[in-house]
């Protein structure tokens, strides 16, 4: 077997609790998270060889041998906005596949203040007039390219309130949330508008927490005796020609906008030999509701447009033909940045060992898949498997 | 560089004109893509061989939302009469791109008639403002004086 094909499996998953938690920096979420993980595969830090990680505005993941040990190993710091989670996991798991090492971390934290973010036009390549003119607002792009879609492919508002209010009862079963409350669709569809057509409870809010993957080497999993997943593939792209993204001047080219996500779902499940329609449970980028919706088409497990008989008929819920954010989500956990796209990975691996609890996926999941799109056209897939 | 923008549709415009510098964009000299703002390099094919392009003035709506609250300040700067929910979105224009502006109608706050409707531009500065007819009907009296004075 060549080392690109060579098996990875995922034999240690970890959380720090999400949500407000003033008494903890993000490092110690980190530190938390990777605590936990090498908990649950049975192995300690100085088991661990190699370690990628990051954070969006919390700090070098490399300084967290100071609070872990210090083994000595090379640890890379990983800054990829929201793909900074999935770059960490591809970089652990090449790490392994080119046989520099049996055992890798990726780790991703992030503790964001309340509010909006707060980015800089010129960092973005944009004159001040955008800041001056109330364009420097990421909300406005998903409003923008949700209004289109809804336009072009017959999605209903009820639809996008659907969508929230499972996100807030996924979050009310699962433990580990921030959101831990239940709210009607009613209650979604009234609540003061942000950007037409989503309202302040569509949306997902900066958040606080760490997520920690461990990935080893088959003969490394088996040694180990681990309750191991295997991860089939890992596919990460930055966006094509043509795209639409947040705080675009504007968008070039003819047509509708190509999709870095359906480009790295592609990647992901060509790599892993499976298709879409494979799939028993799945975590899509819920930045807000209509991210999910566009989601769903864009990594191809629907037709656009066809997400209305989806959604409505409760096929993304859990018990139905594709559970989609089983564990409420980004609407219900927030986002950490950095973290985001490593608690999907632990919600996937939780789904398919069976060990979610109340909101287990019902008949054994065997394939997963995670997705994760940011700023500015990124976008991070994986495809597991449960052994 | 100052160009006059002519407005025809504009009521009672029978040559009155309005003097709106062109969007400043670019052409790639290999492939033809347009950009904007003037681009460094084609992001299409990579040359970095790019001629500047005045775009025209006048689109169609693509897609808008609009801004419910008041953006955090700074950087944003509100009007004088205080912040008021406006209209954001991307106008198509025959040249080739899609350019993010500021969108007045005179429906606000509601801006529903900016959906799909064609619209000029009547300001460049500090981002791209494209206005639909009503909107410009409206206004052309204050502007006209505005632009005499």
């Amino acid at each position: 077997m060549s080392p690109a094909t060579s098996t990875v499996s995922i034999v240690g998953a970890g959380l720090s609790r999400f949500g407000r938690q003033p008494e903890l920096t993000g490092r110690q979420m980190a530190v938390q998270a990777i605590h936990a993980a090498l908990a649950d595969a049975g192995l300690s830090w100085p088991d661990i060889q190699v370690a990628f990680g990051g954070s969006d505005g919390s700090g070098l993941a490399d300084t967290l041998v100071a609070d872990l040990g210090l083994t000595g190993i090379p640890f890379i710091n990983v800054k990829n906005g929201c793909a900074t989670g999935g770059s960490a996991l591809v970089s652990a798991v090449n790490a392994i596949r080119s046989g520099a090492a049996e055992i890798a971390l990726a780790v991703g934290f992030d503790k964001h203040p309340r509010g909006a973010f707060d980015p800089r036009p010129e960092d973005w390549g944009l004159s001040v007039g955008y800041g001056e003119a109330g364009l420097m607002v990421t909300t406005q792009f998903f409003a923008i390219k949700f209004a289109r879609y809804m336009r072009e492919h017959g999605i209903s508002e009820q639809t996008l309130a659907k969508v929230a209010a499972k996100a807030f009862r996924n979050g009310s079963i699962s433990p580990n949330a921030w959101r831990r409350e239940a709210l009607s669709e009613e209650a979604i569809a009234a609540a003061p508008m942000v950007n037409d057509p989503l309202t302040q409870y569509m949306f997902c809010s900066p958040g606080e927490g760490g997520a920690a993957i461990i990935v080893a080497s088959e003969a490394a999993a088996q040694r180990l005796g681990a309750r191991q997943v295997r991860l089939l593939s890992v596919a990460t792209r930055t966006r094509s020609f043509g795209s639409f993204e947040v705080f675009a001047p504007s968008i070039q080219g003819h047509g509708t906008p190509p999709s870095v996500s359906t480009d790295a779902a592609r990647a992901a499940f060509e790599a892993a030999g499976v298709a879409p329609s494979d799939i028993d449970v799945a975590q899509l980028q819920d930045t807000e509701a209509g991210a999910e919706i566009m989601h769903l088409a864009e990594c191809g497990f629907c037709d656009h447009g066809d997400q209305e008989e989806w959604i409505v008929s409760g096929a993304t819920e859990i018990g139905g033909r594709l559970p989609v954010n089983t564990d409420g989500g980004c609407i219900a956990n927030g986002e950490p940045i950095g973290a985001s796209g490593l608690r999907q990975v632990h919600e996937i691996v939780t789904q398919l060992r069976g060990e979610a609890g109340e909101r287990q996926v019902p008949g054994s999941p065997r394939l997963g898949f995670t997705h994760v799109y940011g700023a500015p056209g990124i976008s991070a897939c994986t495809v597991l498997e449960a052994i | 560089m100052s160009v006059e923008t002519s407005t025809p549709e504009q009521s009672g415009g029978a040559g009155q004109t309005r003097p709106v510098p062109p969007l400043r964009g670019s052409r790639c000299t290999g492939c033809g893509n347009v950009a904007f703002p003037a681009a460094v390099g084609c992001q299409r094919c990579g040359s970095s061989a790019v001629t500047p392009l005045a775009l025209a003035g006048h689109g169609v709506v693509w897609a808008h939302t609009v801004q419910r609250f008041a953006p955090k300040s700074p950087p944003y700067v509100p009007p004088a009469e205080g912040f008021q929910p406006f209209a954001v979105g991307y106008v198509e224009l025959s040249d080739g791109v899609r350019v993010e502006a500021v969108l007045e109608s005179s429906d606000h706050p509601e801006y529903d008639a900016l959906a799909g409707a064609e619209v000029t531009l009547v300001a460049t500065d500090p981002v791209p403002r494209f206005a639909t007819r009503d909107w410009l009907d409206v206004h052309s009296h204050a502007a006209a004086e505005r632009n005499q004075g």
